[in-house]
This record gives C-alpha cells, structure tokens and sequence, in this order.
C-alpha cells in the first residue's frame, strides 16, 4: 500500500468519522420528501486548491506592491483580490435556492446504466455550470428559467431489486473556479432495477395446438365478445343461451384465441441456478411482448397474466426483480 | 472523466492567451528588441499552432526555449536580478507557460502568474491612464477563469463571441462590485515603514532636463507634452512673467555645450540671498525624472528634506527622483544675490573655451571698448537680437563655430540658442553670466487651483552678474519673442502645429490634467504619512498599524455584510403579474370578509361567496354575494390560468385593471 493510498484511506475514513458525528451537515441519516430546497442551511463553501493557489499569488503581488510602495499597483492588487473573493457570493447564489423537484429512473435492467433524469426548479435567474455528482458519476448542467430543468445521470446498475441512489451532491465552482459551493441531497426515492435479461437465452416457449390453448385456458381467459357463427367454428364454441335469447347463432370469442398465449412457469425451469432462471423470465418477458404473443408468468408464490402491454411488462418483471434471492 | 486533465477549447485557450499578451504587452515596448520580438513570436506561433489543432509542444522544443531565455536576460543586463530583468524574465517565463498549456490547470497556473507579471508593469509606470487600462485588463483575466468553468456536453455550441462576451459582463460586473472593498482596503492596509528586500534602482531613458546643454538639444524636450511637475501655490498666483522654474545653472562652456561643475551638486554652499519683496510658498508635486534636479521658483529660500541648495541657488537632491515626489518650499521673486562675488565664481562666471567663435568675440569686444556701462552692453545685445533674429523651434543645425554660425549666419532659433549665445556675449564683453535651465510658465488649472508645467515648458536663460546688484536674469529669448514668455514655446513657434496639438484639444488636456493631479495626489503619492492622519476626525492623532488594521477589518466587515445582505435576501415573490392580480383581488376579498382557504381553488372559492346559504363558513357580507362583478373576475382569472399555456401579456393587465377597479363594501363588523 503505497502512502498516497494510505493517506487517502484514512482521510476518507476521518470523513466517514465526521459524518458520523455531524449526520445533519451531510444528510447522512434521513431521507427527506421532495421538494428539497437548497438554502444557506445547507449550503456549504471552501476555497478550491485554484482558490488557494490564486490567493498565494494574490500575496506574493501584495508584497511586492508593498515593497515598492507603488500604490496603483496596490490598487491593481486589491481591486483583482476583492473582485475574486467576491465572487464567493455569487458562487453562493448560483446555487442558492435551486430546488429539486423530482426524480424520475427510466426501466432498467441490471447490469445496464440506470439513468435518473432530476427535475431541478429555479426561479428568474439563469444558473450556470452547476454539476451534480452521485456515487462518483458526474454531470455538468446549466438552468435555465422556463427551461424543464431537468439533468440525467447514469449509475451502474449491478443487481436487481430496488435500489436507493447514493447521496446527491449539487455543486459548483461558478464563476471563476475560486470557491467550491455545495449541497448534500438524500431525496426519498428508490428506482426499480429489473432483472437481468439472460443472454443467449433460449427461445420462447411456444406451444401450439387446441390442446394447449384449452390446457392453458382457465379463470384468467375473458370472454371478449360475441359474434356471429360462420361454418368453420367448433361446436363448442356456441353460445347456447345467448343465440337461444337473439334468434341466430353466436360464437363466443375468447380472448386468447387472438393469438397464441403462453405460460412462462418458474417453477418448469430446471437444472440451472435461481439467478439465471429470473433472467431467462425476464428475456421471455421482453421477447413475447416484442414478439406480441400473451403471456402469463406463473412464480414460487403468486401468477400473473395472462396479458400483454407495458402494463403487464411491468408488472411481470418487478415481481422478478422483487423475488427473493437465493440466499433467503 | 476528470476535468482538469481535458484539453482546453479553442475558445478557453484563446482567452488563456489573449491574457497572458495583454499582461506582457505593457512591458515588450520596454524590453530590448530581440526579447520583445522573440516573446511575441513564441506567443503569436504558438496560438495559431494550438488554433489550427495543433498537438502538444514536445519537451525537446521546450527545453533549449527555458535555457535560452535567462541566458538572453543576462546577456543583455549582465544578471536576472533587479526589476528590469526580473520582469523580462518573467514576461519569457509566462509565455513559455502559455507555450505547454494544454490543460484546465495550466491555463489557471498561466492566468495567475498573469496577474502578477500585469502587476509588475505598474512599478514602471504609474500614470492614470495606463494603470486604467491594466485594472480593466483584469476583467479579460476574470472572463478567462469564467470561461474555464465546464459546460453542460449537451449544451449548444456557443459562437466565439458570445462566450468572450458573456466571460466579460461577468468579470467586469465583478470588478465593479468589487471597487467599494478594493478602496477600503487600499486606503487601510497598512503600508511598510522600509522595504522587506532591496529595491535596486534602475536607469531608464527619460526626457527631462539634464545638466547638459548643446543648443538643439531641448528640441525634443520642447515638442514632449508630459508634466514635468505640478505646482500649487499657497497665495494667488504669481503673474506670468515671473514663474521662472529654476533648475541646473550651467558655467562650464567647452564651444559646443554647456554644462555643470561637479562642485556645485555636492556642497551646501548656498549664496549669500537677500529678498526684497513678498516671498511666495507653494507645494511641487515632481514627475518622477530619474535626474537629481529639483525645481523651484526662481530663488528658493528653504530647501526640502533630502536635498541641498547650491551656490547658484539651485536644489539637488540626494538621490534621484525615480518616483512622484512631493515638496514644499517658498521663494524669492526680488532679491539680492552675491552682491558680491568671490573670485573663483568670477573665474567662472568668465570662462571660455579658446579657439572658437572668433568673430563674437571681436562683436562683444568692441561693444566693451565702445560702451560705457554693463547695462549698455546688454541692452546692446538684447536690441541685435530683438532687431535681427526670429524664434524658431526648427533651428538649424550649427557647425564648429556655433555661437559665430547662430550670431552672423542662421538668424533663428530658439531659448537655448539665445541663452548660450548671449552668455558668450557677455562674458566676451568682461560681464560674469551664466546660463539658467529650468521651465517657464506653466497651464494653470483653475478648476483644481494648480499649475501644470509640461516639458515642453523647459526654458533656458541667462543671468549676469552686475556691480551693487548681484546676479540679475535676462532672458534674451524674451527680446526675439515675448509670446514665448506670455503664452508660451508653441504660441511663439507660430501656427505650425500638427492637427493633434490643436489648440482645442491642447486646452481640453488641460483641463483633463486635473484628473492626473487628483489621481497622483490621491493614489500615488498615499503614503504612510497620509494614511495616518486619515483617522484624525475620529479623535486618533496619528494612526498607528492596530488601529489601522482595526479600522480595516471593520469596514470590510461591513462591506462584507452588504455583500451577505445582497445575497441572501429573499426573491421578490410573484413576478408574474397575474399571480400578482389575483392576489391582489384575494386580498380585497379577505377584506371584505372572504378569506381565501390556502387549498382553496379560484372555482371552489367563487362558488362558496356566491353561495347565500351554507352551513359552515358562511360570508356574511351580502355585498360579495350581490356582485356579479367578483363572479366575473374570477372565470375570467380561470380562464386566464388556465385555459391557455401562455395568457397574453394584454388580457393579463386588462385583468390587473379590473381588479384594481372593484369596489366591495367591508365586511359589517356586526358580524363578529
């Protein structure tokens, strides 16, 4: 271990130490409600090494000014040193009272980047290079006043289930990189990361044939409508009380026979681990609503389906994302 | 992605360079020439490489450059100490770092190190308008930082311009806020009693007056139109003809030119001075010369701190005058000098240089032998120059001969011409005369209550010595040209001036003048000495460094706070004029009795005043209910809000003024 490592391993953990003790300075602790507005409660200031460098030669000119006894050049000193640390009020304001508004993850799988798109609000002055950071991502953004104010970032995403982004960090060096201005951020706010989609997984189960669509019909089957009896429809399919009651032959028409349905049963996958098993159901998911077949998935404790649409996308693959893992 | 390790843009890298120029600008024109071309050459190369994409600069380019330059500094000042080849040094060392900018870190290593070198130029130099222009070529420093700051990637690109103009508003919007503090702690920072290092003084080429004299050498010195020094009198001015601005008197003449013994700059051995008249007191604020010579009307009777008075009555200082130097000091108009004179003075109040000028001589002999008296000799010599000569500043140049070449040949010159020849006249003819340098006349300001007097006032006369009298001025210019004295070198020369010395411009300058006294007199010449009777009004005699530094600390806390004040004080709530109407027709309302609910929507809240009868929160004030005109606003304001994404800047203030128009009665106050 090399002493810069051990240097910075043990700042970080005197960091951690210090938020431990002061857990209201980096809203470590609780995760608040939106909206969240950033205001001098919580906003903190330092120089940045620029700041401090800057200021070194800042002294070095006072000096030398002094030295002489040259009073313009003094003058020309003290105007540059005054107008740079000025500038700690406007790096204040520029991110003073932005508010955060919401937060919104789009669908992602695991092991794919999960992309949170943060809604910043402001009010009439324009905002300019602020960045967010979360867990080391990084983000340069502007605001702009009437613009929708909102700013992705892109987090790995490694396992399935709800996940909880890291802390937010909004901050800026705006304007002249002399002075670091931030604020700590911990919304309420989980994103739901689907499984893993199996690679190379095999194709979908199809099955054909009445035998399977009366096999698979069951309390989920709907009756969709009526409608007249050509000479091709099976016997069974008559609506015997309806026709009864309208005078002419009526066909029931089921839903499933639109198109061939499928069941994607958990419990039929054998022979490979639990993981893989949710990640071949949550190909089959993407595949049949690709493919526009309906499905229905049949899991350990509950069943789905059968459906097709985002809805039940949605449904499927976050009862695949929340099963338990194999350890429980 | 670290950011400090990405390449800069064209346009970040423009900036970085059109900083680093600007702050080696002010002192190229002063570095010798191969150093001055080779930094622009280096900076102009290297931007158009880096412009047209070019890659990084490799270390076997830079190396041999980081060698050459000290070794180029010593070469031509002989080390790399003091400040003139400390700041060529560092103008080549800054461009250099321009030279290996790539990055974010290196363009603001680069801007600092900007500061300084644009800093150090004002040690040269001090005079109001060149350091305006270094003070506001901070804000270009300022919008190269600004332009550092990363941008959004998806951000649109941005024309050259508009970031060079944004990066500008922002550093200039900085340095004026910045201007309150600047002063507070400019004026209270405590300054150094004596330097921490030594400043080593350097020579460098000024016009002024020097302790030499060869006709035509003011030539240039009459066409130089920078104060030479300023002067405030106590009393009114003294009239025209008598500001005679005594600087070195010249004895010494060898046929070409005249100059000083060395005596006269080293002893303390003043004439023997009696005045006769008013004697007048005044302050001499003296532009820096780098000459010893201190200027003073005609006879000065007290002698400043740090200087002495000679024999022939002029004051030299200790040291020379490298910077603004402020004295005061009163003199004599009518006096008795050397009543009588000792003989090694006559000697050289006599002296001439053998083998020139032969037929002056002969001219100032037979006057001797004709004449009787002193006085008709020089009335004679006055009378052949008023009669025959004419004043010129395009003299001609003289040969071997001068004076004989001037007397019997060209017939035209000016002060300096006349002067030396008339001396030679005079100590030709048996009369002790020397020749007099200094200014005469002056601008004077009314506004400010001063007088400037410029180079081009620089004079030269003669004084002789007469039995009974003492020595006694005669300006023999004044007998060519009497404009000369009244108005004036220029006005004398006749109209022949270039159209920027016209006469409306040369008055608008002097009158703008007063702006370089007060910036001289309020800036420059700050001092500890000022800085500590600045408190006296407080009741502290004289300030010493913990009171200063407490005062210091106070304003800028102070100033500090206005700045805090700025920041944090809350927006101005509901900019937008129909949330502003409809708060205002809420406000009526409550009023008269309504109070909106604050989750009461504009419909639920009309519904409930129109409504006559309910059971909880009933508005007893039959006038709201009566009015259909509160109805009205309030679908109006419905429809305004909400029924069109942006709602015409027009209906909104027609609504405004019909808000404003609506009267309701108060709520009966029974109804409590």
């Amino acid at each position: 271990m090399t002493v810069q490592a051990a240097i910075a391993s043990s700042w970080s953990r005197l960091l951690e130490a210090a938020e431990r003790r002061l857990p209201a300075l980096t809203r470590l602790k609780q995760a608040e409600p939106l909206p969240i507005l950033l205001n001098r409660r919580r906003i903190y200031v330092v120089p940045t090494r620029f700041g401090l460098v800057f200021s070194a030669v800042l002294l070095v000119m006072l000096l030398g000014a002094l030295n002489y006894n040259n009073n313009p050049a003094l003058l020309l000193t003290c105007l540059l040193a005054a107008a740079s640390y000025q500038s700690v009020f406007q790096a204040f304001r520029s991110i003073d009272r932005v508010e955060l508004r919401a937060l919104r993850a789009e669908p992602c799988h695991a092991g794919g980047p999960l992309r949170i798109s943060l809604y910043f609000h402001i009010d009439t002055r324009p905002r300019h290079s602020l960045r967010v950071t979360v867990e080391g991502m990084q983000t340069v953004f502007d605001l702009m006043p009437g613009g929708n104010g909102g700013v992705r970032i892109e987090l790995p995403a490694a396992q399935r289930g709800w996940r909880r982004p890291g802390r937010i960090r909004v901050w800026s060096e705006y304007p002249f990189g002399l002075f670091h201005v931030w604020s700590w951020l911990n919304p309420d706010f989980v994103a739901l990361i689907y499984p893993r989609l199996e690679i190379n997984a095999p194709p979908l189960p199809l099955t054909g044939g009445e035998a399977e669509q009366q096999a698979t019909r069951g309390a989920g089957d709907e009756l969709a409508m009526l409608r007249d009896y050509h000479p091709t429809d099976p016997l069974r399919s008559i609506a015997w009380k309806a026709s009864a009651r309208h005078d002419k032959l009526l066909v029931k028409e089921f839903e499933q026979r639109r198109g061939r349905e499928i069941l994607l049963d958990f419990s039929l996958l054998r022979g490979i681990d639990r993981e893989t098993r949710i990640a071949r159901l949550a190909r089959w998911v993407c595949v049949a609503e690709t493919a526009q077949v309906r499905y229905a998935l049949q899991l350990p404790e509950s069943r789905l389906g059968p459906g097709l649409g985002p809805e039940h996308r949605h449904a499927c693959l976050r009862e695949l994302a929340l099963l338990p893992g194999a350890a429980s | 992605m670290n950011t400090a390790t990405v390449r800069l843009t064209p346009t970040q890298f423009g900036l970085a360079s059109a900083s680093v120029l600007v702050a080696v600008l002010p002192h190229l024109w002063r570095l010798p020439l191969p150093l001055s071309a080779l930094i622009l050459a280096l900076l102009i190369g290297r931007w158009v490489q880096r412009q047209r994409g070019g890659a990084r600069i490799p270390a076997s380019l830079k190396l041999p450059l980081v060698m050459l330059f000290p070794v180029l500094v010593i070469f031509h000042y002989g080390n790399i100490f003091g400040r003139e080849p400390g700041s060529a040094l560092a103008c080549a060392m800054l461009v250099l770092k321009l030279v290996e900018t790539e990055t974010r870190r290196d363009a603001r290593a680069a801007i600092c190190f900007s500061s300084f070198v644009l800093m150090s130029a004002l040690l040269f130099d001090s005079s109001l308008g060149f350091a305006l222009l270094l003070f506001a070529a901070l804000a270009l420093f300022l919008a190269a930082m600004h332009e550092l700051e990363p941008r959004p990637v998806d951000a649109a690109a941005r024309t050259w311009g508009v970031s060079v103009r944004d990066g500008l508003r922002s550093g200039a919007f900085s340095l004026i806020v910045a201007v309150p503090l600047a002063l507070c702690v400019f004026v209270f920072f405590p300054r150094l009693g004596s330097p921490l290092w030594g400043a080593p003084t350097d020579t460098s080429a000024r016009t002024g007056l020097g302790d030499r004299m060869a006709p035509g050498a003011f030539q240039e010195l009459l066409i130089d139109d920078t104060p030479a020094f300023r002067a405030s009198f106590d009393g009114p001015l003294p009239a025209r003809a008598n500001l005679y601005w005594r600087g070195p008197v010249l004895w010494h003449f060898d046929g070409t030119a005249w100059t000083r013994p060395e005596y006269f700059a080293s002893t303390n051995d003043a004439g023997t001075l009696q005045t006769t008249g008013a004697t007048i007191g005044y302050d001499v604020t003296l532009e820096p010369s780098d000459q010893r010579w201190l200027l003073a009307l005609d006879m000065p009777i007290d002698v400043p701190n740090n200087a002495v008075r000679g024999a022939d009555m002029s004051l030299v200082s200790h040291t020379p005058v490298d910077r603004l130097l402020r004295y005061h000091t009163t003199s004599a108009t009518k006096y008795h000098l050397d009543v009588t004179l000792s003989r090694w003075q006559r000697g050289l109040a006599l002296q001439l240089p053998e083998g020139f000028d032969p037929r002056a001589r002969a001219l100032a002999q037979r006057w001797r032998n004709d004449l009787h008296s002193d006085d008709a000799v020089i009335a004679a010599a006055l009378e052949l120059f008023h009669n025959e000569f004419f004043y010129t500043l395009q003299a001609p140049l003289l040969g071997h001969d001068s004076v004989d070449d001037f007397l019997f040949g060209e017939h035209r010159g000016f002060c300096e011409h006349f002067s030396s020849t008339f001396t030679f006249l005079m100590r030709a003819a048996s009369i002790p005369a020397r020749v007099v340098t200094g200014y005469q006349g002056g601008y004077y300001n009314a506004t400010g209550d001063y007088l400037v007097v410029r180079q081009s006032d620089a004079h030269a006369w003669a004084e002789v010595w007469l039995a009974g009298r003492g020595w006694v001025r005669v300006d023999p210019t004044a007998a060519v040209s009497p404009q000369r004295v009244e108005f004036g070198a220029r006005a004398a020369a006749g109209a022949s001036a270039p159209w920027y010395q016209a006469d409306w411009l040369l008055g608008l300058r002097n009158q703008f003048d007063l702006v370089n006294r007060v910036w001289n007199d309020a800036v420059v010449q700050f001092n500890t000495l000022r800085q500590q009777s600045l408190l006296t009004s407080f009741g502290i005699d004289k300030a010493d460094y913990a009171d200063l530094v407490a005062v210091l600390i106070g304003l800028s806390t102070l100033l500090l706070a206005v700045f805090a004040w700025w920041t944090l004080r809350s927006p101005s709530i509901a900019s937008d004029p129909l949330d502003a109407a409809y708060a205002r027709l809420c406000g009526k309302l409550a009023r008269a009795g309504a109070t909106r609910a604050p989750a009461e929507g504009p419909q639920s809240f009309a519904q409930r005043i129109a409504a006559t009868q309910q059971t909880n929160d009933v508005i007893r004030n039959p006038a709201l209910v009566q009015n259909p005109a509160i109805q009205d606003l309030f679908t109006q304001y419905v429809s305004l809000r909400y029924a069109c994404a942006l709602p015409l800047a027009a209906a909104v203030r027609i609504f405004g003024r019909r808000v404003d128009a609506l009267r309701v009665a108060a709520a009966p106050s029974a109804s409590k």
